[in-house]
């Protein structure tokens, strides 16, 4: 896939011009189910410009200057959280936080009310992760201020899944014609839905992986293949993905113990050696090393770990600075 | 002197067979004749170009009262019931406290009294509390006037339970209805399939309404107790009770509007107002079901009227309650579902909505014959108008129908031969 624009025409004048005749017109980011395989290229080809910012000394570009961005945290988060402040922050916005935790949330007060109260105070964009699926759906529906969406229940987590895309891209150069596992709880995963459908669009092939108490059979219908064996698909993939394994699937019986799962579904060296060479080892975070991932291979040269965190925060700065144009 | 008088409709029967244009005659509550009127009426309604049929039944209303009067009240149902052609509507007993005993039965017959609208019959409990557990004085609550027995909301769960109340039920002559769903398969919140999956909620599967339904028919063989299926939705369940009721079984099943009209499709932008219990299912058990109303293996129609108040439906999916109101809409929703699409003809759609729900709770209803109670219902069938909740008699507004385009739908109501609704 042709980047659009190389950053280095851009280097010097972020926020950067619409790229081409194509014109960004949303004023949400609720999924990537609704966007077009252009659009998902348009916000990595804007990421690609906003990387550039976090070299600089000043790491600080005007672009929502003036503006309020809220982060509404009504599930518990560390990297996603922080990498959307600091993408508010570069891009000169004010920020607003807000978790669940100590909030009038305890006392009752329902979703759409807490934000509609926070919108009374002048918010041009709310960041929305929450525990329940459609949650920002619901909430773009009744509120003026863009709705970005930082995952919501088991359904989706559209800028995981961008940066995901975007490292892909970076790494390999292409991702049209790639074959890309996503191994693990795929049942209970927004990360894996947003990954299958934004891989998709943009011309991938996908393979989920795990046993079938975690992989719905339903999901072929999202255009992805399914296989319960990680032995048989390793040799096959450019990019294998490890979902974190959520203990608290084991009161619900979906699989019988730690250490069958980890035998039969982890990443270590000797499986990492029957991969192509240049496999890509990809996790969202957070990891429980030794069992979805050895940490000789979390930390060794095919992982891109922390390229995928660092790459979150040019991906976010994009959609941010999308959304707010988007609106107007 | 007759009481009233309805001319030059088209009077539709099922029970007596009659499809006629005639004159209906009512004096003291009861139909007088039908044909040629004869003598004058204090009151005359010409019904050139209209269905008169009897009254409609609708076997399965949540009422709310008491305990959820601000979501419907036993007033504002049978008020939304009259509006819609209903004369006559079950009360389901899942209300707080529920309807397990005698007391209980008879606070709904006052309510339906006081009212003064369409008549509301009471379901008593299956098991006290609706816990599954001890079997409620299903006897005393016949004797107060309750006409079946459910634990709606849940299936009895237990086998033993289950097998205790359809022997003892078969004794005193009514019908369980059961609401058919094993509870150790119900965890999600929507159909389960591709829908569920793509959109991350859980899903309730076909086979927890249908692994309940196979053993009750289990229990129904061997008991010989009369059995209802409260809103059939799967294709298997379907298949399920055609088979049994080839078998010679006393089975008798309702299928829904909001069943027969869509599929989960519908949930894709997390609209509450789509969330009920069983789930909007497939296509193709759509399909299956409105062959079931075709061929009578699903004999009767009820909405499964379920009210909520705004604020309960107004926020995410899975924390939102189940149910949808249709009570006022649902004439033109049957109609459209099976009748303009040409799948049945306006007696086979009366009949599923009178004479075949009057035989589930025994009751001389949904029959024009001479000296039956005098409930009719004019229909307009060409009348084309369109749905809007929020002028619904009903409380709540929890109904995915609002601005569809509908054909069909009643002018009058008359209850006991009191004109109780009129266009």
């Amino acid at each position: 896939m042709a980047k659009k624009a190389s950053s280095s025409t851009r280097k010097t004048k972020p926020p950067p011009a619409e790229s081409g005749a194509f014109l960004w017109t949303r004023k949400d980011l609720v999924g990537l189910d609704e966007l077009s395989a252009e659009e998902i290229v348009h916000i990595l080809d804007t990421a690609e410009t906003f990387k550039e910012v976090s070299t600089r000394s000043i790491k600080k570009v005007p672009a929502l200057r003036g503006k309020v961005v809220a982060l509404m945290f009504f599930e518990d988060s560390t990297r996603t959280r922080m990498s959307f402040e600091l993408a508010a922050s570069r891009l000169s916005a004010d920020v607003l936080l807000f978790t669940s935790r100590g909030s009038s949330v305890t006392k009752g007060e329902t979703t759409i009310d807490t934000v509609r109260n926070v919108e009374a105070m002048g918010v041009d964009i709310f960041v929305i992760r929450h525990g329940q699926s459609g949650a920002p759906h619901m909430l773009a529906r009744k509120v003026a201020a863009s709705i970005i969406n930082a995952g919501d229940g088991q359904h989706e987590h559209p800028t995981q899944a961008l940066l995901d895309v975007f490292t892909i891209r970076q790494r390999l150069g292409r991702l049209a014609g790639l074959k890309i596992a996503v191994v693990g709880d795929i049942a209970h995963s927004r990360v894996a839905r947003s990954n299958i459908i934004g891989l998709r669009k943009l011309g991938a092939e996908v393979v989920v992986v795990g046993p079938p108490t975690l992989v719905p059979s339903a999901i072929r219908a999202m255009g992805c293949e399914i296989s319960h064996s990680l032995d048989d698909i390793l040799p096959q993939v450019d990019v294998i993905n490890m979902l974190r394994v959520q203990f608290e699937r084991f009161s619900s019986n979906l699989f019988p113990s730690v250490r069958e799962y980890s035998r039969l579904y982890g990443m270590n060296a000797d499986r990492l050696a029957s991969c192509r060479k240049d496999v890509l080892i990809m996790h969202p975070g957070p990891i429980n090393r030794g069992m979805e991932l050895t940490s000789e291979v979390a930390d060794g040269p095919n992982s891109c770990i922390l390229q995928q965190v660092t790459n979150g925060l040019a991906v976010r700065m994009a959609v941010l600075y999308l959304v707010s144009r988007g609106r107007t | 002197m007759n009481d009233l008088l309805i001319t030059n409709g088209r009077v539709i029967d099922p029970a007596s067979g009659c499809d006629e244009v005639a004159d209906v005659t009512v004096a003291r509550g009861f139909i007088r004749a039908i044909g040629k009127a004869r003598g004058k009426a204090k009151r005359t309604i010409d019904a050139s170009g209209m269905i008169v049929c009897p009254g409609l039944i609708d076997l399965h209303v949540h009422c709310r009262e008491p305990g959820h009067e601000e979501e419907e009240t036993i007033a504002t149902a049978a008020a939304a019931a009259v509006v819609g052609g209903f004369t006559t509507i079950c009360a389901m007993p899942n209300t707080h406290p529920p309807q397990d005993n005698e007391t209980a039965i008879l606070y709904v017959l006052q309510r339906m009294a006081r009212a003064s609208k369409a008549r509301v019959l009471p379901v008593g409990c299956i098991t006290k509390g609706r816990q599954g557990e001890e079997l409620a004085e299903m006897a005393l609550m016949l004797d107060a006037g309750a006409v079946a027995f459910s634990d709606d909301g849940e299936g009895v769960a237990g086998s033993s339970i289950m097998q205790r109340a359809l022997q003892y039920t078969r004794m005193i002559g009514v019908s369980i209805m059961q609401h058919c769903q094993d509870p150790g398969l119900f965890a999600g919140v929507m159909n389960s399939g591709p829908v569920a999956v793509r959109l991350g909620l859980g899903g309730i599967a076909a086979s927890g309404e249908q692994i309940m339904l196979r053993r009750d028919l289990e229990l129904v063989q061997r008991t010989g107790a009369r059995y209802h299926v409260m809103h059939v939705s799967t294709a298997g369940s379907v298949e399920l009770i055609r088979q049994a009721k080839a078998a010679g079984l006393p089975i008798t099943a309702e299928a829904t509007p909001h069943h027969l009209l869509l599929t989960d499709a519908a949930c894709m932008q997390f609209d509450p107002n789509y969330k009920v219990n069983p789930p909007l299912r497939s296509f193709d058990d759509v399909q299956a079901l409105r062959r079931g109303v075709i061929d009578g293996t699903i004999d009767c129609l009820a909405t499964d009227h379920a009210p909520h108040a705004k604020e309960e439906k107004e926020i995410e999916f899975a924390l939102a309650p189940f149910g949808i109101v249709s009570l006022d809409c649902a004439l033109g929703l049957y109609a459209k579902a099976m009748v303009h699409s040409g799948l049945l003809d306006w007696p086979d759609l009366i009949a599923r909505l009178t004479v075949n729900p009057a035989a589930v709770i025994n009751r001389p209803l949904g029959t024009l014959r001479q000296n039956a109670p005098a409930d009719i219902t004019i229909i307009d069938p060409g009348k084309r108008w369109t749905v809007n909740v929020d002028a619904f008699a009903s409380k709540a507004r929890n109904c995915p129908y609002n601005r569809w385009r509908l054909k069909g739908r009643a002018v009058a109501t008359i209850v006991g031969g009191e004109v109780k609704f009129q266009r």
